[in-house]
């Protein structure tokens, strides 16, 4: 038998309304990297505020057995105090202090509140070093070093560091590589695999199934609020997970159809943008695209390539001017910000949806007008009825799961949320719309909706740019590929030429 | 699915009027009924609180138009400063130049846009915050105030002008006045019941509208009989209610409320839907100074004079009027009518108190409590009410 470190029986937590979570048993063993998935929705979050105290003892019904041992946590200082370390989704660190003093941020080494900098330097330093972070590495920072001139792999890294700096035994990381690149995954993985080794047991949740088969040891599915199944990796493979979390056989996980491709009807020529920080180099070097009516056109490249900059400053949106021409429909247009944009028929569906594409003070209605507030206006004068006939239309055609469109999309699932969005660019009828990681942080059923969404889209006309870090997913979607690296597009695929392989050699420039 | 909409509409179609507001029209009933015991029933008579809303008129005024600053995410220190410089170069106008009443208010009124088109530009095209630029503007206009004046009072001025700082409407006029507001209502609920119609999207039954009317027609009813028992309607407070209506229906019916909304929620959401920020951004400050221009020329039709005293602090009532009438300083979130809530919280603890006879000083202190205990307990709602979201 296995002993386990963590144990939680029969946990159950109720919203008013809603019943979160129905008698979760969740056991964890002791050395063993544990992955926890679900869709949105299952409950995984909700499981992980009650271990991490964010919902403390009292709130919620059921036992967290820790070691043997029953655990009442009351605050996130009695859960770090037991030798838990949880890192968010969300990095909670902050970017004017410097790399150590953000691992330190709360017990600061030193005495009688003088902080001891050598001292916190030294031990900075061995905790970098321990998850392969040494100054003299690739991927190496300086402790001194301000937090917001690493890039967003380097955060993460450092979050991990800032919870090794407490003595834990059991470490969660929730989505800990939504915003990585594929290398900068391979990086994570591994130093999880070294903290296994050295006996850290950790709890890991993620919706990419991949991560999930190589590192996990054993997998808990969620669904509905209820532990559906655990079983040991070998026993699991990625479409038996899926058919688990989904509670049915998804075959296909995109919906692939046949798209006659049409007329030119968008392109970029000779598009350059420097670099707003470094001198001398340029972001955009001489870009040149071309994308036509009836095809969804795949933007693939490593994050930095610059593609969400490219299409950031084609929208208006970019801090930086641009030299070079933009043509809708065989058309010069000038775009010098959203506006026009907008008026050209363009729409850009942004990575980052609660900070760029949501106003999460506004409901679902407001939301999705937002961008065509004239259609549900006369004289300026906005026409309520109008703007909830309109909205209703949207959340019947793309099912945005919704109490009613007068609801606040802050209480709406990530899935859903990006369907408002969806809803917002439709509504201004667009003919081109690019989408910048469509389903980044979505549940399985919600992206086949969105995929199928994309396929209807390119049904009545609209011409499809889609940018996405998920090699899957621009393979399983795209009629044609485009790779981009250091700021300029380099290699274009016919889908049935294109491979993982091909993609990921173009991406890192490594094919010439 | 449309119908759930409607069903979940309260009786008084106060979806946006948040737990705050329920608590201060509370707090204002108590304290009117405190007040009432507390001065033996002087406190209640139509002469006393004819005077109240008069005196609260000019902070209701500049309160309204400083809510779709801070909605839209911003503030505005100098409309004080502002408001005190027009009415001295009204008075000034009209005692030294001769100028006529219309002159001097179409002057004080282009002046007051003109101020608010340079602090908006400023605003919005500068990364300069608006605080800043704003503080900057209430030590310049303070200046200025001092340099029309020359530090004396300027008086008096013609009769015309004093209308509208002094006069009341004929009590045929408010009768008049109260029935067509009355009727205004009742058409405006039967127009939006037939458009409901129109989209299929009504559930409400016709009693229910008729209750609705029926307690805002005693409201106003009720106001105009109290009011007309004294000496009928004050001139100022009939202004007052003209631009919160105006107003009202800008920030909550047209597409440039909505943005000025959507900016303050969230500016890169907004600007990602296409909507032009910093001409938005503008048209508030320059509706926020105009707002001041007309408090201006009231404060100074009701002391007769330009005063280089005239304004002073007062930006800090109308911040703190919205604030009380639930505005939230993050922006994106406040109405308009709330501040004329928080406008006669504020002006019956200055009556009330001064009715007792204590001294100024707990008026400013007691103030200050209710800013922050209304703002506290705000964010205490929120934070229960997120909590049982997620």
């Amino acid at each position: 038998m296995h002993e386990y470190l963590l144990q939680m029986k029969n946990i159950s937590k109720e919203f008013p309304g809603v019943k979160a979570l129905n008698n979760v048993n969740f056991d964890v063993v002791r050395g063993q990297i544990h992955a926890l998935v679900g869709e949105n929705g299952a409950g995984k979050s909700t499981l992980i505020k009650i271990l991490c105290g964010i919902y403390p003892y009292g709130t919620y019904d059921g036992q967290i057995v820790i070691n043997g041992e029953e655990k009442k946590f009351n605050s996130i200082r009695d859960v770090e105090n037991s030798g838990i370390g949880c890192i968010h989704q969300e990095l909670n660190l902050v970017p004017e202090l410097s790399v150590s003093e953000n691992i330190f941020l709360n017990d600061k080494p030193g005495k009688y509140g003088i902080v001891d900098f050598n001292q916190m330097y030294k031990r900075t330093k061995e905790l970098l070093a321990n998850i392969g972070m040494d100054v003299d590495s690739h991927n190496g920072v300086d402790p001194n070093e301000k937090l917001k001139n690493l890039g967003i792999g380097q955060k993460q890294l450092v979050e991990i560091a800032k919870a090794l700096s407490k003595d834990i035994k059991l470490l969660i990381l929730d989505e800990p590589t939504s915003a990585l690149t594929e290398a900068e995954v391979d990086i994570l993985l591994d130093i999880l695999d070294g903290l296994r080794k050295k006996g850290v047991t950790c709890i890991y949740i993620s919706h990419r199934l991949d991560e999930v088969m190589r590192i996990a040891d054993s997998i808990t599915v969620l669904r509905d609020g209820q532990t559906i199944e655990t079983r040991e990796k070998v026993d699991m493979d990625k479409e038996t997970m899926i058919s688990l979390m989904v509670g049915r056989e998804l075959k296909n996980m995109f919906p692939r159809v046949e798209h006659k491709r049409g007329e030119l009807a968008f392109e970029i020529k000779n598009y350059s943008v420097k670099h707003p920080d470094i001198p001398g180099k340029m972001l955009l070097d001489n870009v040149n695209l071309k994308a036509y009516k009836g095809e969804i056109l795949g933007i693939s490249g490593l994050m930095g390539a610059g593609r969400t900059e490219l299409f950031t400053s084609v929208f208006g949106a970019f801090s930086e001017p641009a030299v070079g021409e933009i043509l809708i429909d065989g058309k010069k247009v000038e775009i010098k910000n959203p506006v026009d944009a907008l008026n050209n028929g363009l729409f850009l569906l942004t990575e980052d949806r609660k900070k760029l594409g949501l106003n999460l003070l506004m409901s679902v209605k407001e939301n999705t007008t937002l961008a065509s507030l004239e259609k549900v206006a006369r004289f300026g004068v906005l026409d309520n009825n109008k703007a909830i006939y309109e909205t209703n239309n949207y959340v019947e055609k793309i099912k945005i799961k919704t109490p009613n469109v007068e609801a606040s999309v802050n209480t709406l699932s990530g899935g859903n949320q990006q369907k408002v969005v969806i809803a917002k660019a439709l509504m201004t009828e667009p003919k081109v719309i690019i989408l910048d990681e469509p389903t980044r942080g979505i549940d399985v059923g919600a992206k086949y909706e969105i995929y199928k969404l994309m396929n209807q889209l390119v049904d009545e006309g609209v011409t499809v740019i889609m940018i996405s870090s998920e090699m899957e997913e621009i393979l399983g979607m795209s009629d044609r590929v485009l790779t981009m690296c250091n700021g300029r597009i380099n290699c274009e695929f016919a889908i049935c030429d294109a491979t993982q392989e091909k993609l990921m050699q173009a991406s890192t420039g490594s094919d010439n | 699915m449309e119908n759930q909409v409607l069903n979940k509409r309260k009786l008084f179609n106060t979806g946006k009027f948040d737990v705050r507001t329920y608590t201060m029209i509370a707090a204002l009933i108590i304290m009117w009924i405190g007040f009432t015991y507390l001065t033996e029933g002087s406190f209640i008579t139509s002469r006393n609180l004819s005077n109240l809303v008069r005196q609260m008129a000019i902070v209701g005024i500049m309160g309204t138009g400083m809510v779709l600053v801070i909605v839209s995410g911003g503030i505005d220190l100098s409309v004080g400063s502002v408001m005190g410089f027009l009415g001295c170069i009204a008075a000034a106008l009209q005692v030294w130049g001769g100028v006529s009443t219309l002159g001097v208010i179409a002057i004080a009124l282009l002046l007051g846009l003109i101020i608010g088109l340079a602090q908006g530009s400023l605003i919005a095209y500068t990364d300069v915050p608006p605080f800043i630029i704003t503080l900057g503007g209430m030590l310049i206009f303070r200046g200025a105030v001092l340099a029309v004046t020359r530090g004396t009072t300027v008086a008096p001025l013609q009769k015309s002008l004093l209308y509208f700082g002094q006069a009341y409407v004929s009590n045929t006029i408010g009768i008049v006045i109260a029935v067509l507001a009355v009727a205004f209502l009742l058409l405006n609920e039967i127009s939006k019941r037939k458009a409901k119609q129109k989209y299929n999207t009504l559930n409400e039954p016709m009693s229910t509208m008729i209750i609705r009317w029926l307690v805002f027609s005693l409201i106003i009813c009720a106001s105009v009989w109290m009011l007309n028992s004294y000496k009928g309607i004050p001139v100022p407070v009939l202004i007052m209610f003209i631009l919160v209506l105006i107003f009202s229906f800008i920030a909550e019916k047209t597409t440039f409320g909505r943005r000025i909304y959507a900016i303050g929620g969230n500016i890169d959401a907004a600007k990602y839907s296409g909507i032009n920020v910093k001409r938005n951004i503008v048209m508030v400050y320059c509706l926020n100074t105009l707002m001041a221009a007309i408090a201006g020329l009231i404060l100074a039709a009701r002391l007769n004079a330009g005063t280089p005293q005239a304004g002073i602090n007062l930006e800090l009532d109308a911040i703190a009027a919205a604030v009380i009438g639930g505005t939230s300083m993050t922006g994106g979130v406040g109405r308009v009518a709330g501040a004329i809530l928080g406008g006669l919280i504020m002006a019956t603890i200055d009556n009330g108190m001064s009715m007792m006879n204590l001294d100024a000083y707990w008026q400013y202190m007691v103030k200050g409590v209710i800013l922050i205990t209304a703002v506290w307990f705000d964010i205490k709602t929120k934070k229960n009410s997120s909590k049982s979201k997620k």
